[in-house]
């Protein structure tokens, strides 16, 4: 028998399933995986040390470049760790915006993944299909903060502003005439809370398609079924949360456990997979879109009937409103303190974490009195999952890593930082 | 919570006696800080005690506190800091240990304990420089292939000392000294504790 030796391949970083700047050096024997050697930091830009050089609230949008496919969920951990340094509260319409558009973000990340997820295993529709809800909700981002993915739009102590009245409407150009116009048009006349209701009335009938083209799908089983197999124990033991963990069969959910924004005042349910196989954490996240419909739909109820400020009043946290400033002395001090200073947030250190779309996202903060944080440390969920890459691929084959980094639910943005 | 968090408190003082060296709870957070010839033996009773239960390892990082406050530290610069997790119980603990030596920092591996921390102990040796016997594979994670320095320490610019460009008679990539001045838009400023109190004067 001659002497055969393991090889090892280059994976990435350009490969288009190492979604985003993944590089994996893969040992092989034949085409089983040995060892699997992910390098990341090809996308470090040194988000926390950056921050260390701006005020609080100039990092707001260095939040929605972390996991740049759930904007807001990072933004709402960096406002939940100052709030609680600064031991502010949030008025009760912003903790339900908050909750509303964590749970948007929930349904976009989760159409992200699934559609590139299902690209990399070999389903190409789906990516067709799901970019189609995305667009709807893009212009729920676009409408509420002026910009589609990078909105900026969560402040300490609350949100930049309250819901528009009205959506942005399409307009007669050379390449769409007035009648197209007008149908595009038709569920933007209202509110933007009508429109995400409009879509949260077609979302269940949309996830209904998904599951046709998916979940019985001979080829999808085939591919996801028993790969990348995480134990119960092995998953506390990697630091696997969200719907890793979900996965693996624990019902923990911060959302749930320890609860923050409107979300102990919402109705919803945890999914639980059974195997912690590749297949279960798709299902797990697949019913997770169904439960974030829901409590939007709970949300819009509440935010219909009850007006209200929308960021604290303090203003030594958030502006005060312009025509005030424009009028009152004090006020205009204030303003020009807050935006030429910044913000002082006591000395102490807090870690605030929440519930996001790709498990646990928290920050650290250590401050030590000034305007600046003195030390942030994000904790990314993909980074650990990506940790846990060598074990959860060995002795697979090749294309099933594929479908394991797919499962994990990575996006490098976090995970380099 | 509180409540949740005395009773934590109190088995934290049955099981680690005089090995904790101070504990704290501030904003609904138990901080406990331990030496660092004890922090392996504290971290496997944290986890092992049923009545403490830390089986998950959450977050792992290095704090540089060399400017702490605009003014000179006097302890020691280097900090260890973990974030627990135990699902039974459902509460979170922050440990810090202050790394002894201040050139050549090092903090025992807790990789026996907890898996997840492989990546987070590379971050911490790659940003800061800390190092931690016992890991099986301490190498850079975040930096380049051949970064020289630990980029998150305070005395580390936050332009850094190279750039890199492509040069055209050499035709290859270069790295040369970084040719930008460093700038501060906003300064950086710690009030006095009576700062924006109207009952102060």
């Amino acid at each position: 028998m001659a002497d055969i030796r393991n090889f090892t391949l280059n994976f990435g970083p350009q490969h288009p399933a190492a979604h985003g700047v993944l590089r994996l050096v893969l040992e092989l024997d034949g085409e089983v995986v040995q060892r699997a050697d992910p390098h990341i930091g090809l996308l470090h830009r040194a988000t926390e040390k950056l921050a260390e050089t701006r005020t609080w609230v100039q990092s707001v949008p260095y939040m929605d470049r972390l996991d740049y496919v759930s904007m807001m969920c990072n933004e709402h951990a960096y406002c939940l760790a100052i709030e609680k340094l600064l031991n502010i509260e949030v008025p009760e319409r912003g903790q339900y915006i908050r909750t509303m558009f964590d749970e948007v973000t929930r349904i976009l990340n989760h159409l992200l993944w699934i559609g590139c997820h299902a690209l990399d295993v070999g389903a190409m529709t789906m990516a067709l299909y799901t970019f189609r809800e995305r667009e709807d909700l893009m212009d729920v981002y676009e409408a509420v903060s002026g910009a589609r993915m990078h909105a900026a739009y969560y402040r300490p102590g609350g949100v930049y502003r309250d819901l528009p009245d009205r959506m942005p409407q399409y307009e007669v150009s050379p390449w769409k005439n007035a009648k197209a116009v007008a149908a595009f048009n038709e569920n933007r006349q209202g509110s933007l809370l009508d429109f995400l209701e409009d879509f949260t009335e077609r979302f269940p009938k949309y996830h209904s398609e998904y599951h046709t083209l998916l979940t019985d799908n001979r080829i999808w089983k085939q591919r996801l079924v028993g790969i990348g197999i995480v134990s119960p124990e092995r998953a506390l033991q990697m630091g696997f949360t969200g719907a890793m963990l979900r996965g693996s069969g624990f019902a923990w959910d911060l959302r749930k456990k320890q609860p923050y924004a409107a979300y102990d005042k919402v109705d919803f349910d945890i999914p639980v997979g059974v195997n912690g196989d590749s297949y279960d954490r798709y299902l797990v996240r697949m019913e997770e879109m169904l439960q974030s419909n829901r409590i939007i739909k709970q949300c819009i109820d509440w935010l219909r009937k009850n007006p209200g400020p929308v960021i604290s009043d303090n203003f030594k946290v958030a502006p005060p409103p312009r025509e005030s400033m424009k009028s009152n002395m004090e006020e205009l001090i204030h303003h020009f303190k807050l935006f030429t200073e910044g913000i002082h947030v006591p000395p102490g250190e807090a870690y605030a974490a929440i519930e996001h779309p790709k498990g646990e996202f928290g920050i650290y903060f250590v401050s030590d009195g000034a305007n600046k944080p003195y030390r942030m440390k994000i904790r990314a969920p993909g980074y650990v999952h990506l940790a846990g890459m060598d074990e959860m691929s060995r002795g697979h084959m090749i294309a099933d890593v594929v479908t394991i980094i797919g499962s994990q639910d990575v996006v490098f943005g976090e995970i380099d930082r | 919570m509180s409540a949740k968090l005395e009773t934590l408190r109190q088995n934290l003082q049955t099981h680690l006696g005089d090995r904790l060296r101070s504990d704290t709870l501030a904003l609904g957070e138990l901080t406990i800080e331990v030496a660092a010839d004890d922090y392996l033996e504290v971290m496997q009773t944290l986890r092992d005690q049923h009545d403490l239960g830390f089986e998950e390892l959450i977050d792992l990082c290095g704090v540089d506190y060399s400017t702490f406050g605009n003014q000179p530290w006097a302890g020691k610069r280097f900090a260890v800091v973990v974030h627990l997790l135990s699902i039974a119980h459902n509460w979170r603990l922050r440990v810090r240990v202050f790394a002894d030596d201040d050139e050549f920092p090092s903090v025992a591996s807790v990789i026996d304990i907890w898996k997840s921390v492989e990546w987070f102990e590379r971050e911490a040796f790659d940003l800061y420089g800390v190092v931690f016997p016992g890991h099986p594979d301490l190498r850079r994670i975040l930096t380049d292939y051949g970064f020289i320095g630990h980029p998150f320490r305070k005395d580390f610019p936050i332009s850094g000392h190279v750039e890199m460009r492509y040069d055209p008679e050499q035709a290859r990539v270069i790295y040369q000294p970084v040719t930008i001045e460093p700038r501060e838009n906003t300064p950086r400023i710690v009030r006095e504790d009576t700062y924006g109190d109207p009952a102060h004067g």
